[in-house]
């Protein structure tokens, strides 16, 4: 059985869910060896380990928070040339695609972005995705090179699989060209203490039936309530009432949680793209007509400002 | 000297269509109009501020496509920019990602630049990862996800907002750039726009002159393959209710039995 790099997404060496989905999936295709870039990897090295992980291959540099991806894309490349993977698996956030994208250039290798899953197939490793707008779902595969394969949040449940977890160090040399952009200042982002729009299990969503910033409260109240991360459409953040760290569509983050909940929201296709593949949807809104109702498997026809206090309360009572 | 400029943009099946798959597995382009990619638009204005504040600039707008690719490279000139690009040849139906930033990197060479500007995804593909290859291939810095953007002195600075943090970027031109929807809404072409449109230069290129083999690109060229594609099933229609003053606690005897509370 061949190898499988798995690239880690982690903050100081906290690992973040969906590197353990990726670690997941990659034991159906082979044995991961995660490369842990940056600091903490003794700490990651645990819980890697516990989730498949036969080796961890880790690097420090000050150059991977100095400049933007391309030293990171140096790395992966070598690590790639040290183990010869069957395929290389990266989440897909925004510099996870980045980081495949310019991998896949360098090694001459076929890559797919935003698998929603991933098993063996005769040909190596077949992907499925989820494509305009969560109508289709297509099963493709790399044909060219070491297979380079991004895969979404929520795709797999983590699987706990204790394995060695062996740290051993890579040795990365960095071109002259991977330094061209300066990363010369960081912000990180003030903590909400909620969950992770993409990684939540359950998503509470407000539109522009929420008509207002101040009103978004009634949005996070709910979402308080049952543990939910809050998301908004693109309505809610072009006026300025949510950040656009939070907007859920096309051109916002893609969810699919095990619950969906939409409130004041009509469900325009750029939004649909970004939440239809999630298990269960419910939605309130006053307009009958709302195409988001096509999608539900509950809604309420209803004001917002009337059902979603009374359904938080409910909540709350519910759960003691 | 001229600062130039070159918006990568791509033709795009509207996406409030009913889009489909052709028999061969790529995009049916027949079934829905197509358009300049909503998030095309981005770059496009960007590159006209970024062109207002020099100078002395000229943005050529380049795409790869079909004959009606010409649509999208109208807009773009609609907008404001001052010359086009289109990359059409036969050999091109199928096309992939990587195959796709290999004909735009040369056909940016071919024109001559110093800033790309690109959106931050197709519409209808929504990989988002043209913009990193670009600067690969071209081996220049990628300054991408911009939600602001500034050309100054030879430089290019702007604002990405990750999930974790928001960074502040500078690198020395030339550079490739993407911009997000953050970046500051597109402006209409007017009616001067469209008719200064018609009178700019569209240069057509085929794969020969830019050098590029015919088995470099297309459907035999991808280095992936689609196997199969099915159209979702539709979701099973749902119990709506009318709010009659009890609609959260029928809702939260819906989750309840549902086992979300």
């Amino acid at each position: 059985m061949g190898e499988v790099l798995v690239y880690v997404d982690h903050v100081d060496g906290a690992v973040r869910k969906p590197t353990l989905e990726l670690l997941t999936l990659a034991r159906r295709i082979g044995e991961p060896v995660a490369v842990h870039l940056g600091a903490g990897a003794d700490t990651a090295a645990a819980t890697l380990a516990e989730h498949g992980a036969a080796k961890v291959l880790a690097a420090d540099l000050p150059v991977f928070a100095e400049y933007l991806v391309v030293p990171k894309v140096d790395a992966l490349e070598q690590a790639v040339a040290a183990v010869s993977p069957i395929a290389v698996l990266v989440p897909s956030s925004a510099e996870g695609k980045e980081i495949a994208a310019r991998l896949a250039v360098r090694l001459g290798s076929g890559i797919i972005t935003d698998a929603v899953d991933l098993e063996a197939g005769e040909d190596g490793p077949v992907a499925t995705q989820s494509v305009f707008a969560a109508a289709f779902t297509t099963k493709s595969r790399v044909t060219k090179g070491v297979p380079v394969i991004t895969v979404k949040p929520n795709s797999a449940a983590p699987e706990v699989a204790p394995a060695a977890g062996t740290v051993e160090q890579l040795a990365v040399t960095v071109g002259e060209k991977s330094t061209g952009t300066k990363v010369v200042s960081r912000t990180p982002r003030e903590s909400t203490g909620r969950p992770e729009l993409t990684e939540a299990a359950i998503v509470v969503s407000g539109g522009r039936g929420v008509n207002g910033a101040e009103n978004f409260k009634v949005i996070e109240d709910l979402a308080d309530s049952l543990g939910a991360a809050v998301g908004a459409s693109r309505a809610a953040v072009d006026a300025g009432w949510y950040p656009h760290s939070n907007q859920v569509g096309q051109t916002g983050k893609s969810v699919s949680p095990q619950l969906y909940i939409a409130s004041g929201i009509s469900g325009a296709i750029q939004h649909r793209a970004g939440m239809q593949t999630s298990k269960t949807i419910v939605a309130i809104n006053k307009d009958p007509e709302a195409p988001i109702f096509e999608l539900v498997d509950y809604g309420v026809v209803g004001d917002l400002f009337e059902v979603v206090p009374q359904l938080t309360e409910e909540v709350k009572a519910r759960k003691g | 000297m001229s600062l130039r400029i070159v918006v990568a943009v791509k033709y795009v099946p509207d996406a409030t269509g009913d889009r489909h798959f052709a028999e061969d597995l790529t995009t049916d382009r027949d079934a829905v109009d197509g358009l300049l990619s909503e998030l095309d638009e981005y770059a496009v204005e960007q590159a006209l501020q970024i062109a207002e504040e020099a100078d002395d600039a000229e943005i050529t707008v380049l795409t790869v496509g079909p004959e009606d690719a010409k649509d999208a490279l109208r807009k773009a000139l609609s907008m404001g920019a001052d010359q086009a690009v289109h990359v059409e040849d036969d050999a091109l139906h199928g096309t992939d990602a990587l195959g796709t930033s290999l004909v735009l990197a040369k056909a940016i060479e071919h024109v001559g630049y110093d800033l790309v500007v690109c959106g931050m995804a197709s519409t209808d593909g929504t990989m988002g990862v043209v913009p990193a290859m670009l600067a690969e291939r071209l081996g220049v810095p990628q300054v991408t996800l911009l939600s602001e953007v500034k050309v100054e002195d030879g430089k290019v600075t702007g604002r990405r907002d990750g999930d974790a943090a928001s960074e502040q970027l500078e690198a020395s031109l030339p550079a490739v750039v993407s911009v997000t929807d953050q970046s500051g809404e597109a402006r209409y072409p007017s009616f001067k726009g469209i008719m200064a449109a018609k009178k700019k230069k569209v240069e057509s290129l085929d794969l020969s002159d830019l050098g590029i083999e015919e088995d470099e690109v297309g459907l035999a060229g991808a280095w992936t393959k689609v196997d199969s594609a099915a159209e979702r099933p539709a979701r099973t229609k749902g119990t709506i209710i009318t709010d009659e003053g009890e609609g959260g606690k029928q809702l939260a005897a819906f989750l309840a039995e549902q086992k979300f509370i």
